[in-house]
């Protein structure tokens, strides 16, 4: 019986773990040749017409594995260029330098990072490359997720579901034509004004490593899961969707924490194996909890837009919203993975 | 005594083939409180090294050692790469255009690739980390070399303390990195960070004494 169980762990859609990275950058570059092209060597996703003379370029990326981030967020009104690195596993510099130079259209450059220390470290060697070519670069962290505490992981709390947010307003204000400090300032507001927590139903499997992550019961759930099956909160029998919605909503509300009166954006994300319709039964419940705290959900985003491979599970974000940022979300978006007003 | 761009080549060679002798090794140490892939990571990143100083080998010591570090910067990843990666630049850059590496050059050259691992990490000591290898046996390659002790008696010396460093991992609970998650449970393992630190200098030792120890790899 446990080997029958193994073979189904590795029942997986690629040629070999080896080339996985490759063939799907090559398979986004012959889908969307209007969007975005992909350099190899190192490995850089770029705007089909970057660099734009004059504005602010915008540049992330992280490891692979979190499909469409980064790279389906690439294209008008969102990010200038992403670099993928391998499965869960930070870029390199280089690929960062690559992405930086190629989108530097001579209004500097903003670096969207999320908080973990391999990619921290890259990004800023990145940066420091970049300034020595006479780029101007800064950088923003992103670190929402509230299972994490501070005091507790020295590392410090992980960057998730707001990232793809903040991709989404920053790049709407740096397609604005909006100046290099601006946008820098827009991005750190977001960042502050996100909070997340998310959950799992089932581990997944990273290829090269050819089994899954962690162990997990049919009858049990993570609570406060990351994007690259690290430990989470706690783990408990499963529940209903319902309270299971509650519990990660009220969390995030009673962190940052969100009032009575507040508007938000609500996005309630697969991790990549869960389908949309039990995303919207999620989301459902979320809107009834924040209707109930009087939060008003005036903007919402529902779907898998940053996930861990094949995990099944969701994690709910909320940003609280103001004129501002209200505008850049509903700017024009084009990209690979987002798409309205265009 | 002055070093040769041949002595630090010899280093480097002669360190690529420990670590791809102790890939294993490496990744055991980290398999228990990391991701497990230290020993695998830094193995790629010197044979990428290898190839990148072939073109430039009878260059300057600062040309080796920035080459070595933009090698690994671009082929380690994770955390592995930017840290040993801006040790090397870093100490490349410090001895920037320099014909001949004095025996005080060559020190001062280490202690830039240490302060560039630690703003990069921003570990201090005791948080169970390669700077528990590197900075005692820079402080005390330092001492040795202000007093006048030959350079191979104070290379041999700086490999003691690298090793003693190493060793005082076990004990220590992490302070940073992936192992910080782990909290307690990181206690009792002796960090491959630390572990590979230590056997670079004790590879620089070995490549500029007469006559070489073998490195030591056994925890203990």
């Amino acid at each position: 019986m446990a080997e029958a169980a193994v073979t189904t762990r590795l029942k997986k859609l690629i040629n070999t773990p080896e080339t996985e990275v490759k063939d799907a950058l090559a398979g986004m570059a012959a889908a969307h040749p209007d969007l975005i092209r992909v350099e190899y060597d190192p490995n850089v996703v770029i705007r089909k017409d970057a660099p734009k003379k004059g504005k602010v370029g915008l540049v992330s990326g992280g490891g692979s594995g979190h499909e469409p981030m980064h790279g389906g967020y690439v294209g008008l009104g969102m990010l200038d260029a992403a670099c993928p690195g391998a499965v869960f596993t930070s870029p390199t510099p280089d690929q960062m330098a690559r992405a930086t130079a190629a989108v530097d259209g001579g209004a500097g450059v903003l670096h969207v990072v999320k908080n973990y220390t391999g990619d921290i470290m890259n990004f800023e060697m990145a940066a420091e490359l970049a300034r020595g070519e006479g780029a101007k670069v800064n950088a923003v962290i992103t670190n929402d997720d509230v299972a994490v505490q501070d005091s507790l992981y020295t590392a410090g709390r992980r960057g998730v579901g707001v990232t793809v947010l903040l991709e989404k307003i920053v790049g709407g204000c740096a397609e604005a034509g909006a100046d290099l400090e601006t946008v820098t300032t827009l991005a750190k507001k977001v960042n502050a004004n996100g909070r997340s927590m998310g959950m799992a139903l089932t581990s997944c499997i990273v290829p090269a490593a050819g089994k899954v992550t962690f162990e997990i019961a049919d009858d049990e759930m993570e609570l406060g899961i990351g994007i690259h099956g690290e430990p989470g909160r706690e783990r408990t029998k499963l529940k209903a969707a319902d309270e299971i919605a509650e519990i990660l909503t009220s969390t995030v509300v009673k962190d940052l924490p969100f009032k009575r009166g507040d508007e938000v954006l609500a996005f309630v994300n697969g991790m990549g194996g869960t389908p949309l319709i039990e995303l919207y039964v999620i989301y459902n419940a979320v809107h009834k909890y924040l209707t109930g705290q009087g939060i008003k959900a005036t903007r919402s985003l529902v779907g898998s837009y940053i996930t861990s491979l094949e995990m099944a599970g969701c994690s709910v974000t909320l940003l609280k919203l103001d004129a501002e940022t209200t505008k850049f979300w509903d700017a024009p978006v084009h990209t690979p993975a987002l798409r309205w007003k265009v | 005594m002055a070093v040769t761009n041949a002595q630090i080549y010899g280093w480097l060679e002669r360190y690529a083939g420990i670590v791809a002798e102790q890939k294993q090794y490496l990744t055991g140490l980290d398999a228990a409180i990391g991701d497990g892939d230290h020993g695998i990571n830094m193995d790629r990143g010197f044979q990428t090294v290898m190839v990148k100083l072939a073109p430039v080998r009878d260059k300057d010591v600062g040309t080796l050692l920035k080459t070595t570090g933009m090698a690994l910067v671009g082929s380690v990843g994770g955390a592995g790469g930017p840290l040993y990666g801006t040790f090397f630049l870093r100490a490349g850059t410090a001895l920037d255009g320099k014909a001949k590496v004095s025996d005080a050059d060559l020190v001062t050259a280490l202690e830039a690739g240490l302060k560039g691992v630690v703003e990069r990490g921003k570990a201090n000591r005791n948080d169970k980390t390669m700077v528990d290898a590197l900075a005692p046996a820079t402080e005390r390659l330092r001492q040795y070399v202000d007093e006048g002790a030959p350079l191979e008696e104070a290379l041999a010396a700086a490999a003691d303390a690298a090793e003693e460093g190493m060793k005082a991992t076990i004990p220590l609970k992490a302070l940073k990195g992936r192992a910080s998650y782990l909290g307690d449970r990181s206690i009792g393992h002796q960090d491959p960070g630390a572990t590979s630190s230590y056997l670079m200098l004790r590879a620089l030792s070995d490549s500029l004494a007469s006559v070489p120890q073998q490195a030591k790899t056994t925890t203990s």
